[in-house]
Parts: structure tokens; sequence; C-alpha cells
């Protein structure tokens, strides 16, 4: 058999299947055309769909649900002192990706870590991209997350963001847009591991059938690129991987990818520093570290260099990274990067340092900074969606049109006293895929966070990532904290990655 | 091995053996209600003397009945060694040691945890059937260290966990006989009388250590029942056999042989295993049950500390 007698769309017309009673309501919907028939890389899928009885499904989702909640994969319930504890919720429908599309995708993602990583390089020695006036000056000087102490450092290879984790979003028309690069910190990736784990389980024969990408080895992946950063010479480098603790609401994550790569994973009281050197506290006296995993912001990697009332980090952990005999991933001072006011120059930093035009388009933004701009913003409030640029996490936001009178005044209040603080974009209706609610599907709007891995020679993009689905019914906020589950991501290998 | 680690490995495995006890201690209590004759009270103040927390007890409980000292001993979200407290801080270790310990038993003890959080929301449950209830924790600790014991490498952290565990074990058969002894004995009136008997039998009960108790001596006397609790040197729940394997898993983690020492806990934990070695039943009674056990307590409790000390770096390990 060739690998061609494969695909899906010779096995069946892919223009029949279609879910009973499905309707697209005017949104782009991933899986379904607006003639509401499936579309051609969902085709197989909306076939096995329609065919399982819907108890089935519900079982099987229940069942993945338990998987989760056996396995510990849990948040806390806030005010809730009675100990409850939640998934963070999962839908059985993936989100599926043609392999043409995704290879787009991964070009635009390599290109643009590439040209990220060579600003923040530039930004903290020459500025040559200032000094040519391609982005004023004034917005890095004003921008809370630039790093003085950074400037005329080199960390190994040059690399500053090793691990970053872009939102993608798609817009009305099908467009993939590029909505925030996360550079500091980004989480998430363990439910990308977990949640194929689970559909392994729940659909193994469509699993098989469809081609997917696997995406199991990004640990391997993870600390091969830990143990290349380390300093020159370093053979055996010790790494660990740095947490807040267990109250961190990302605590399983880390502590999941820790164990899979097989590094220590430490708080802050774990290391001391002594003579500009990292050590474990360890049962057996003191151990050299070489390479530090943080998954702590800036502000509290060590209350020497920043935030002096800091209990999480390390004191004198800057030190040391200055004098060269600590790697960490990522470097500090990268959140200049992804200052949201910075951001709309991302396309300039690839013009200007690659040479190149952006394979992935920008969100349109608007600067409110700029007199021309914030006027028109305060104008439109109610269309808009305004973000603070130093926010993630759905926080320092206003939804224009799901907002109240009230609320934009507030916030028009805050644009007016801090325009540099406030960006500002077109509510954009995210695409939707088909979501498994009570005993029907329904569409619901999701974003997608590819993880990405740089070593200085190469990007990797893991195939797949984060799908993020905002499960309130209309909503268009898909974090967890307000009512975002998450489904996996299924990237089809094209015919040359096809299992023979 | 992470000193913040090895400590935590230590201490989640002292909350579940924590846990367990209570349980032995509450079951058995059950068990031997059922067989008193009616109008023989006062059972369960004793259970509340093991805990030592007997103050707090009569501060938010008052009277010592059934069913206050249950709901003390087994949810009582307020009280620091209630079962759910223990499994709750037993599992909040593990939490995080998440990355060092096999998943199994991670998602062993975070399945007991459900299990017992399930019940104390609706203590109904266990009024059904308390005897199963407290089974049901006996055999997940159990389960526990199977899980344990079969899947995590026996080196460092392993010995950690024995060690947390020994002790922990040790203390409360400590405890218990303490309780009992001056509970049971100044009944003489009793001596050789059935419920007597059937006491001292409840004693052994709680520690599952009837059947052998009864292969090795047979009839059960004051005496021989605390030589056996305190001093057998095989039976798993007997503090000499604890303090005995708490002190070669001490010297496991350190490589140092058992007829020396290398640190400050080591020295303290193998001189208390070779005075219980060396040790004789009517001596303990000469010097009176309590404050041989009070002096057992405190040399256990300086060994607990001394390890914390020796392993979080606070104290140079090279003074052998």
């Amino acid at each position: 058999m060739t690998a061609q007698a494969n695909l899906p769309s010779a096995s069946f017309d892919p223009a029949t299947p279609s879910l009973n009673g499905y309707s697209t309501d005017g949104f782009y919907d991933e899986a379904v055309g607006p003639d509401e028939k499936a579309r051609r890389n969902y085709a197989l899928l909306i076939q096995k769909l329609s065919d399982l009885p819907i108890e089935d499904l519900i079982r099987r989702h229940e069942a993945a649900e338990r998987i989760l909640f056996r396995m510990g994969i849990t948040f806390n319930v806030y005010g809730d002192d009675q100990g409850t504890e939640k998934i963070f919720p999962f839908d059985i429908v993936p989100r599926i990706i043609a392999a043409e599309e995704w290879d787009h995708i991964e070009r635009g993602l390599k290109q643009r870590i590439v040209a990220l990583n060579m600003f923040i390089s530039d930004v903290y020695a020459e500025q040559r991209i200032l000094k040519e006036n391609r982005i004023p000056r004034f917005l890095i000087e004003t921008c809370k997350a630039y790093r003085e102490l950074c400037h005329s450092l080199k960390p190994p290879h040059d690399v500053w963001c090793h691990i970053t984790g872009t939102d993608l979003i798609r817009g009305e028309d099908g467009t993939i847009y590029v909505l925030e690069d996360n550079l500091r910190c980004p989480s998430g990736v363990s439910y990308v591991l977990q949640n194929r784990f689970v559909m392994k389980r729940s659909f193994p024969s469509l699993f098989d059938m469809c081609h997917v990408r696997p995406v199991d080895d990004y640990p391997s992946r993870l600390v091969g690129l830990l143990r290349r950063i380390a300093q020159d010479g370093k053979t055996e480098p010790s790494v660990v991987l740095l947490t807040p603790g267990v109250f961190n609401s990302a605590y399983y994550e880390h502590s999941f990818l820790a164990s899979q790569m097989g590094v220590e994973l430490v708080e802050g009281r774990d290391l001391v520093v002594q003579d500009r050197i990292v050590y474990t506290r360890t049962t057996r006296g003191l151990k050299r570290v070489d390479v530090i995993y943080r998954r702590i912001d800036d502000d509290f990697l060590d209350p020497k260099a920043f935030r002096p009332d800091s209990l999480l980090g390390v004191p004198g952990l800057i030190d040391a990274y200055r004098a060269g005999n600590i790697s960490l991933a990522n470097a500090p001072g990268t959140g200049v990067a992804d200052d949201k006011a910075i951001y709309p120059f991302v396309g300039e930093m690839i013009r200007f340092y690659l040479s190149e035009e952006p394979i992935l388009p920008n969100v349109p933004t608007y600067l409110c900074y700029r007199e021309d701009d914030l006027r028109y913003v305060l104008d439109h409030l109610e269309s808009l969606v305004v973000k603070a640029v130093g926010e993630s996490g759905g926080y320092g936001m206003l939804i224009g049109p799901q907002s109240t009178a009230q609320a934009r005044s507030e916030f028009a209040e805050k644009i007016r006293d801090n325009p540099r603080n406030y960006i500002a974009q077109p509510t954009i209706p995210l695409s939707r895929v088909p979501t498994l609610i009570g005993d029907h599907f329904e569409g619901r709007h999701v974003d997608l966070r590819p993880y990405i891995l740089y070593d200085g020679e190469d990007v990797f993009v893991l195939p797949g990532g984060l799908t993020r689905v905002a499960l309130r019914k209309g909503s268009l906020v898909v974090n967890s904290s307000q009512g975002g589950g998450s489904k996996d991501t299924w990237v089809m290998a094209g015919p040359m990655m096809r299992k023979p | 091995m992470l000193s913040r680690v090895a400590d935590s490995i230590y201490w989640m495995s002292r909350y579940v053996e924590r846990a367990e006890n209570i349980a032995r201690f509450i079951e058995v209590t059950y068990a031997a209600m059922l067989d008193l004759p009616p109008g023989v009270g006062g059972q369960w103040l004793p259970l509340v003397s093991t805990t030592g927390d007997g103050e707090w007890f009569e501060e938010h409980y008052g009277e010592a009945n059934g069913q206050n000292v249950i709901q003390f001993l087994t949810w009582d979200q307020r009280y620091h060694s209630s079962i759910l407290t223990s499994i709750q801080a037993a599992r909040e270790n593990a939490r995080s040691i998440r990355d060092t310990i096999p998943s199994e038993v991670w998602e062993q003890l975070n399945q007991f945890y459900q299990r017992v959080q399930q019940a104390a929301r609706n203590p109904q449950l266990i009024w059904q059937s308390p005897l199963d209830f407290f089974q049901e924790i006996k055999l997940s600790s159990h389960q526990f260290k199977g899980v344990l014991d079969a899947s995590m490498s026996h080196g460092e952290g392993w010995h950690f966990a024995q060690v947390g565990r020994f002790l922990e074990r040790a203390d409360k058969t400590t405890r218990m006989v303490d309780v009992q002894y001056y509970r049971l004995l100044p009944k003489v009136y009793d001596v050789g009388t059935p419920i007597d008997d059937l006491q001292w039998s409840a004693l052994l009960h709680c520690v599952s250590g009837f059947e052998m108790y009864r292969r090795k001596y047979h009839l059960i006397t004051p005496q021989k029942v605390i030589r056996f609790l305190l001093l057998d040197r095989f039976f798993p729940r007997a503090v000499m056999h604890c303090i005995d394997s708490a002190n070669a898993s001490l010297h496991a983690i350190t490589g140092c042989s058992t007829d020396s020492f290398s640190n400050s806990a080591e020295q303290q934990l193998g001189r208390l295993r070779n005075d219980l070695a060396f040790t004789r039943v009517e001596e303990i009674i000469a010097i009176g049950m309590h404050q041989f056990i009070d002096g057992l307590q405190k040399r256990m409790n300086d060994v607990g500390n001394a390890i914390y000390r020796v392993f979080s770096g606070e104290e140079s390990s090279s003074m052998g």
C-alpha cells in the first residue's frame, strides 16, 4: 500500500459528513465550512463523531476527566476551604491543523523567534535598531521589563529566548495572526502532553487513522536544549528547574517537566550562591548547578538585583549570571520584546534583521502613546480590545463589545493617565471548533499556543501546541481563570511523514 | 538529594504512618466497646490522652464520647493530627516532590486523600460502618508502603521514607502502651478476669500483634505484652524493631556502618537502639512505665531534630 492510499480524501468523499444540528452561527469554523459540511482535514473526525452514539462520547469524556483527576492535574478552587480541586476542563473533540497550514505556521514562528532574539541581543548591546530609528528609543527606555543590568551581557550562543509560547488566533477570513509573543515563562505545555496522553487512550483507532504528529518528545528536546546552553566546556552540566513552589498555579507543570526531563525541581530556598557560583543544598552538602530553567519572573529571581521583598528568589543569582557561572533559560530581560507596545514592531524587526517580510501577520494595533491612535481608541472603546502593555493571562484588559459604560469610562481614565501603558486592537471574532456541550456539539472560540525552542542554531516548533477553548457560550476569553478549557491539537503529518 | 526533598519524603511517610495509627487507635477502641458489658464507660478518654492534645479536645468538644472523639481524630480540619489533616499533609509533601517519587506513589496517595476527603464531607458514610472505614485507612496505608517499596529505588530517598515511618510508628506504639498500661494496671481486682484479658488483647489487636504474640507467649500477661510491644526485635510494630530499622536506614543513607556513627543523628539513634537492645522488661517496670516511655519519646524527638539539622546542612556531617 502506498502512503497516498492512506489519505483520508482517498477513502471517502470529504464533503459528505456533517454534524447533526450543528451551526457555525456565521463564525469561521475550523471543522465545518460555510456550507455546514466538514472541511477536508476534519472529514474523518466528523464522520467518526457522527457515527458514535453520543452516550459513548460522553462516557469517553468522563473517563478522560477521571484520568486527569486521578493524576492530580488539578488546581485549587479559591475561596473554598473544603479542599475542592478541579481539573482544567478538557474537551474531547480535537482541534486539527492540516499539514500544509502547519508548515506555514512553523516557518512563520521560526522567522519570528530568530528576529526577536536578535532584537533582544541588539537592545542590550549596540542598539542598532534604535540608532536607525526603526523602533522609537523612548519605548525601550519606558519599558518596565527592560533590564539595565543585562546591558552588554552575552548569554551562551547569544540566545535569550530559549523557550517561547506564541499565541496565535484565526480571524473571520481564516487568516492566522500572532496575538502575542510570550518570551518570559510561558506555561501550558504539560497540558499539551497530558491531553495527548488522554486522547490516545480515548480514541486510539481514530488517532491512528489521522496520522497525527507526535508531541511526546518535548521533554527530551527541552532537556537537550538546556544542556546545550551550559557554559563552554561543561560536558555533564547539572540542570535544575526553578519553581516558585507548590502554591503556584503552574506547579503541576513544573514538577511534570522536571520528572520527564529527569532534572531536579528546586525552589529558591534550595539554592545558594557562594563566590558567584550557584549550588543546591543537598543531604551531602552543596552541589554545583550549571543551568537553571527558571519558571520565576525576572522580578522575583534575585532579591539583591530586582525586588528586594521577593522570598522566592536566590540572593546573588544575577551576580553569578553576570560572572558567566550559570545559564538561565530564559535569560533575564527578554520581557522587553513582549511588551505589548513593542509587539507592533516585530514586523519591523524581521525586515531589519533578516531582510525578509513577516510570514505571519500581527493583529492591527493602536498605540495609545500616538495622539491619533489615542483619539481613535477613546472614540471606539466599545468595539476595541484594550490591553495594558505589561500584563498577561487576561488581566488588565477591556473587551469593548462586552463591557459596561462605566467600565469603559474607568478604562478611558487610565488610558489618558498613562497612554504609553495601553494598546488597543479590533475585537477579532476568534475561529470556532466543535465542542461537546452537554449531549451535543456547539461551536466554541479557540486560540493556539505553539511552543518553540531555540538554541541559537535550530528552532524547534512543537507540532501542535495548546488549544485553549472558551467554554462559555459566546465568550472570547480562553483563560482558565475565566471559564477556559483546552483541547488536544492534532497537526496532521504531510504525505512524506506518514506511517507506512 | 536536595535537603528539602529528603525532608519532604521523610514527612510524607511519617504522616501516612500517623494516619494509619490513628485509625488503629479508633478501630480497636470501637471494637472493644462492643465487647464490654453495658455501663462500662470512659473508654474514649484514653484515646484523647494518647494524642497529648487533651486540652485542645476539652476546649473544642468537651465530653469524650465516641462521636466526639471519632470526629476529632478522623475528620476535624482544625486539629493538626486528625486522619484528614495527616493525609492532607502527606499529600502536600508528596506534591512538592512529585518529580522525585514514582507517579504510582503520588497517584495512590492522591486517591487515598480523595477518599478521606470524600468521607470527611459525608461523615454519615463513616457512621454507617466505622470499622470498614478504619480498616480501609489501614489498608490504604499498607498499599502506600507497598507501592513505594515496589516502585521507588531503595536508595537515599527510600531510606528517608523508612526513617520517617519507623520513628513515627515507634512513637505511636509507645503512646499506646503508656496510656493503656496505666488504664489497665491499677485495677488489681480485674487481673485474671475476662475483661482484663480482653483489654490486653485489644492492645495487641491495635498493633495487629495478637496472633504473633500468641505464637510466642501463648498466655496474656501484662509483663509479656509490654515486652512484646517495646522490646521485640522481630515484630514490625514493636518499638525495638522500629528503632532498629530506622537506625539501619539512617546508616544506609550515609553509608556508615551501624556499629559506628558519622553524625549526631546516627550517634543518638544508634545509642538509643543499643540501650533498648540491652534493656529487660523488669527494669522498665522498676523505673516506672511512664517515666521510661517519657524518656524514650524525648530521645526519639531529639533524633528527629538531629536528622533535620544534619541533612539540611545546619550541622557539618563530618564529626564521626
